[in-house]
């Protein structure tokens, strides 16, 4: 039994990459501002002191290149970790990710591989208006060749970043930008954990809310919200957006017939329509209510307070649509 | 194959094909094919009827060209397909999911489909799939035809398991929806101390199927005793004959394949049908319809607890050592719950045998849709009268359930005399 | 001058042959149905990637084009794979998954067969960093046309790697045409030696159809390069003689003009300068000739009989088998 640590989910990041540049010569880290500044967040502050600026790289603002440099070098032998400061600037890198991480692999007959870890912060909620405020880790989703990983909690960001470092394939870490001061206790011996199951955050036996990243804290409190009212909400985190873990989904909403979906990305297209679709394709006849889905207005993200919190998914949409997920009319 | 029955037309005088249209069914030894049509027309003349069985290559009808008032025997409008026609599948691949309690032709489906025409809203005639002609009611004006239920695929599953009627119930879910536990208060009125939601079925413990299946029959038999107005009939019957002849045909089997007393009932009371055919059917659509197969019920209760009655197909047809095998493995089916879903639902008539260790009377309680059973208890042996001398004999008490709305005890007594009659003349069995 | 003996000049004669000839076959493998999907052809363009390659060391890196025909029997790989790729067979050098345009080669660290415009280049960057960070002293090599000049990705990938100090040799092969779009219509300033060495880099042109002008360029290049630290690029001046794939009309550049630069064919001009010097005739060209046409048919024997990837391994490699190293 060890003694937990108070720490943040920024200090778990920082922690993670610590160990990995200690533990393997052949990381480094790549990004915008990650040296001398510290990271936009300030995840990477103190380690270009501790490592030097051959392993801590500053990049010019040049996303598909450094992104593609990555990709390269980790063809060529080295674990990059490449730093994208958000991910309304991986569209700058899209072709970089789709059309050479994405694609190598099965391309080359599998004489290659890209044994990559990209991180970059994600989601909306501080009023940095449409262009900084996307949620775009449903899209990667969408690709074959990535894995796409979304940690919600201090042991996933402390614990994600080892194992992905570890897989053969390209994965993309998606962190929202919102939890990065989550704070809490954390194992002092906290390690690597998987990156392709979801986990059961909150037992109950009357609907599932099904989320990840960014929205789960949110999910909790509604749950919490929702056992004061006499509903037992399970919330499930499905920590790993591709490969999508639907054993367990499934296996929740076969206990508890209905399910809600909270997603910051906007609905069309998005992973809550995939979890839906799946719940549909597997088990279809436990359900017993129609699906909900709690997801972002269809507007780019409004730079006013008010306009922003009524386009993002609340504590208090999550309670009404998993109520009207349960309700009866006798 | 050199010869096909056909089955059923989809095509009508007058009506316009195209070029790969099916226009009729076939049934084969082999397998149920579709007559596909190769020219475009309006169907002039049907030359074969339903149910006319016709050798491979028989003009099947005439064609006349589109626009045209002028008759044209085509031959290759429509013949029965030759042997090296690909088994064309009726149904859509796969297993029914549960919830699809009944099957369609395929133009029945498409014309449903086209039609607008919601298909679990139609009822088949008993023992078929539902036909281009049901849906052609269907959608004839002025007949309205029963609501829509909105309900959960989890309740409407099971619904079908416990047997509940969706259209009996006022939904409380989601915008009125049914749901799961509005079926199961309807199926278990008085246990509302027990859990609501059964675990799926694939992850059931064998004393959860236990209570599903309890639950089923009690479902069924409440609303057989609360829907259908039962009579019941009696007559105790000699068996000295029938059996005296059993024995002697025994002889001849090995003692595995030895015929039990219990196949003379059962066949008994299937060929009585032929004599009260309003006793073999199913009350549906608030009528009743016949059956012209006799699927026999046979009320078997599991070790575990419990009662099912699956049905032994064709059991008129059947030879008496046809029925005891097929009997055997009913029974041994049912026991290791390997039951057939059309086993379930087909019986249009059932037998409840007490056997050896039973009482001697049955007043039985009908399986809905059906209209009638037939119980026999223990054959005893007992001092018997016969042409003015008294002997011993081995006597089984018949006793008939029946449905009012259907016959009444004018046919019941017909319907047992005639049972009476078969046991006494035991060759014909 | 390096190496320009006769015998070296009688082995670029072979090595553009057998890149000229392949392609000609392929061209009519493409016209009998036999290779689909899309077929770029380097015929003309020989001298550039038989001239590089004499440069390289094996253990150098090769990032390629989607006209890499070419770079890629000039780096080493095998004509049979390459063939059965472009018939999309199990034996093909990308298993039958990335056809003409996506050949790759651990064996001789060719890296592709890049398809995307430009995305070659952030990846030749990556592989350089990587032999810098471990301290290994490689060159990596990355061909790319003059139309990826206008793309971001070139911007970036040039600037980066001269920041960085990085092994990079930049191979610009300017035909002249992106597609269908000539260079002066397409860019603000033609001379991309120029552009290039904006950068704070060591570029130059080189007549890219004289083949022993592009080896004396490349040398010099390698030997910068490897001696580090820093790119350099080279605009190697070409010209293609084919349409841009099989598609192509060609509507945009007049007759006279390909056949003013057919006047110039890398191979007839390494063959008149063999017969001034006495050192080819008829009977030797022809023998010359008659061993690449063996090559060739071997190669298409060996696509012709190779295999169809199994269904069962459709999704094979999508993600890598078994772990990291």
């Amino acid at each position: 039994m060890t003694t937990g640590v108070r720490t943040s989910y920024r200090e778990a990041i920082r922690s993670a990459l610590r160990e990995a540049l200690q533990r393997d010569p052949r990381v480094f880290v790549m990004g915008e501002d990650v040296g001398r500044y510290g990271g936009c967040y300030a995840v990477t502050k103190g380690l270009l002191e501790e490592f030097g600026p051959e392993r801590v790289r500053d990049t010019p603002l040049s996303e598909s290149t450094f992104v593609g440099a990555g990709i390269g070098a980790a063809m060529n032998g080295m674990r990059p970790i490449v730093e994208i400061m958000t991910c309304n600037f991986s569209l700058l890198a899209l072709d970089q990710i789709m059309n050479n991480a994405a694609t190598v692999s099965h391309m080359s007959g599998g004489q290659f591989s890209v044994p990559l870890v990209i991180r970059m912060a994600t989601g909306a909620g501080r009023q940095v208006a449409a262009q900084h405020s996307h949620s775009l880790e449903g899209w990667f989703a969408h690709v074959p060749g990535l894995k796409v990983v979304t940690p919600a909690t201090l042991e996933d960001a402390r614990g994600m970043l080892w194992t992905a470092l570890e897989d053969p394939n390209p994965v993309l870490i998606f962190e929202h930008a919102l939890l990065y001061n989550a704070e809490g206790e954390l194992p002092a011996d906290a390690g690597p954990v998987d990156i392709d199951t979801a986990r059961v955050r909150r037992e109950g036996r009357d609907v599932s809310i099904v989320t990840y990243g960014g929205s789960l804290p949110k999910a909790l409190a509604a749950a919490e919200e929702l056992a004061q009212a006499g509903v037992q909400a399970e919330v499930v985190d499905l920590r790993t957006l591709r490969p999508l873990d639907t054993g367990t989904i499934v296996a929740s909403v076969t206990k508890t017939h209905r399910a809600v979906i909270v997603d910051e990305g906007w609905r069309s297209g998005s992973i809550s329509a995939e979890v839906t679709a799946r719940l549909v394709e597997h088990c279809f006849y436990e359900l017993d209510a129609p699906v909900r889905r709690v997801c972002s207005a269809e507007v780019p993200t409004p730079y006013a307070k008010h306009m922003e919190d009524a386009a993002l998914p609340q504590v208090a949409d999550i309670v009404a649509a998993t109520q009207d997920a349960v309700s009866t009319v006798a | 194959m050199d010869a096909g029955t056909l089955v059923e037309w989809l095509v009508h005088p007058g009506a316009t094909v195209h070029r790969g249209d099916i226009v009729a069914r076939v049934e084969t030894d082999k397998a149920d094919v579709e007559v596909e049509i190769f020219e475009s027309g309006v169907i002039d003349r049907l030359l074969v009827q339903e149910g006319e069985k016709v050798p491979v290559g028989t003009l099947l009808a005439t064609l006349k060209p589109l626009g045209s008032e002028e008759a044209v025997t085509a031959a290759a409008a429509a013949a029965i397909p030759p042997p090296a026609i690909p088994k064309v599948p009726i149904e859509p691949p796969g297993a029914p999911e549960p919830g699809t309690l009944q099957h369609a032709t395929r133009a029945a489906e498409r014309l449903a489909r086209e039609r607008g025409v919601d298909l679990s809203r139609i009822i088949a005639k008993a023992g078929r799939r539902i036909t281009v002609a049901d849906v052609e009611q269907a959608i004839r004006p002025g007949q309205p035809l029963p609501a829509p239920v909105k309900a959960s695929p989890r309740a409407r599953r099971l619904a079908r398991q416990l047997g509940v009627v969706l259209h009996t119930l006022a939904g409380t879910g989601p915008g009125g929806a049914v749901t799961a536990a509005d079926v199961e208060r309807t199926a278990v009125p008085t246990s509302a101390a027990q859990p609501a939601v059964a675990p799926p079925a694939g992850l059931r413990s064998r004393a959860d199927r236990v209570v599903a299946r309890q639950r089923a029959t009690a479902t069924a038999m409440a609303r057989s005793k609360r829907e259908i107005p039962h009579y019941y009939l009696g007559a105790a019957v000699d068996l000295s004959t029938a059996l005296a002849w059993l024995e002697r045909e025994n002889l001849t089997r090995p003692v595995a394949e030895r015929v039990l007393p219990a196949a003379l009932l059962l066949k008994a009371a299937a060929l009585a049908c032929h004599d009260v055919p309003e006793m073999n059917g199913h009350w549906a659509d608030g009528r009743f319809q016949g059956s012209d197969a006799v699927h026999l019920g046979v009320a078997i209760s599991l070790r575990e607890g419990g009662l099912v009655a699956p049905a032994i197909h064709d059991a008129d047809m059947l030879r008496i050592d046809e029925l005891m095998a097929a009997l055997r493995d009913l029974v041994k089916r049912a026991r290791a719950g390997s039951l057939r879903s059309s086993e379930m639902t087909d019986p249009t008539i059932t037998v409840t045998n007490l056997g050896e260790q039973g009482a001697d009377t049955v007043f039985p309680v009908i399986f809905p849709p059906q209209v009638a059973i037939v119980g026999f208890g223990r054959v005893s042996e007992r001092p018997w009268a016969v042409n003015g001398m008294l002997g011993v004999r081995p006597i089984v008490s018949c006793s008939l359930a029946a449905d009012h709305r259907v016959t009444d005890g004018h046919a019941g007594s017909r319907f047992l005399t005639a049972i009476e009659r078969i046991l006494q003349d035991p060759a014909t069995l | 001058m390096p190496r320009h003996t006769e015998d070296h000049r009688l082995h670029l004669l072979r090595e553009m042959l057998r890149i000229r000839r392949f392609e000609e076959k392929s061209a009519e493998l493409y016209s009998a149905g036999k290779i689909r999907g899309f077929l770029h052809l380097y015929i003309g363009e020989e001298a550039v990637a038989a001239g590089v390659m004499q440069s390289l060391a094996p253990d150098d890196t090769v990032v390629a084009t989607y006209r890499e025909h070419g770079h890629a029997i000039a780096r080493g790989v095998g004509m049979g794979p390459l063939m059965a790729e472009m018939y999309g067979k199990a034996e093909g050098a990308s298993r039958g998954r990335g056809g003409s345009m996506h050949i790759f080669d651990a064996a001789t660290r060719f890296v592709g067969g890049n398809a995307i415009v430009g995305g070659g280049l952030p990846l030749a960057v990556g592989y350089a960093l990587a032999d810098r960070l471990r301290g290994d002293a490689r060159v990596t090599c990355c061909f790319f046309g003059e139309g990826a000049v206008a793309e971001g990705e070139f911007h970036e990938s040039m600037n980066l790697a001269a920041l960085w100090g990085l092994p990079v040799l930049f191979c610009c092969e300017n035909n002249l045409y992106a597609m269908g779009t000539a260079l002066q219509r397409s860019e603000s300033e033609t001379d991309l030696a120029l552009k290039a060495s904006a950068y704070g880099m060591p570029a130059w042109h080189v007549d890219g159809m004289d083949v022993e002008a592009v080896e004396a360029a490349a040398q010099r290049a390698v030997t910068t390069v490897r001696g580090g630290p820093g790119p350099v690029f080279l605009e190697m001046r070409t010209y293609r003689f084919r349409p841009h794939s099989m598609y192509d009309p060609e509507l945009y550049r007049p007759k006279e003009e390909v056949a003013a630069w057919k006047e110039r064919d890398p191979i007839s001009t390494v063959q008149a300068t063999l017969r001034e010097q006495g050192a080819l005739d008829n009977v030797a060209l022809e023998k010359l000739e008659d061993e690449v046409a063996r090559e060739v048919e071997a190669a298409v024997a060996f696509a012709e009989a190779a295999t169809l990837e199994s269904l069962d391994d459709l999704a094979r490699f999508v993600y890598a088998e078994g772990a990291a190293e």
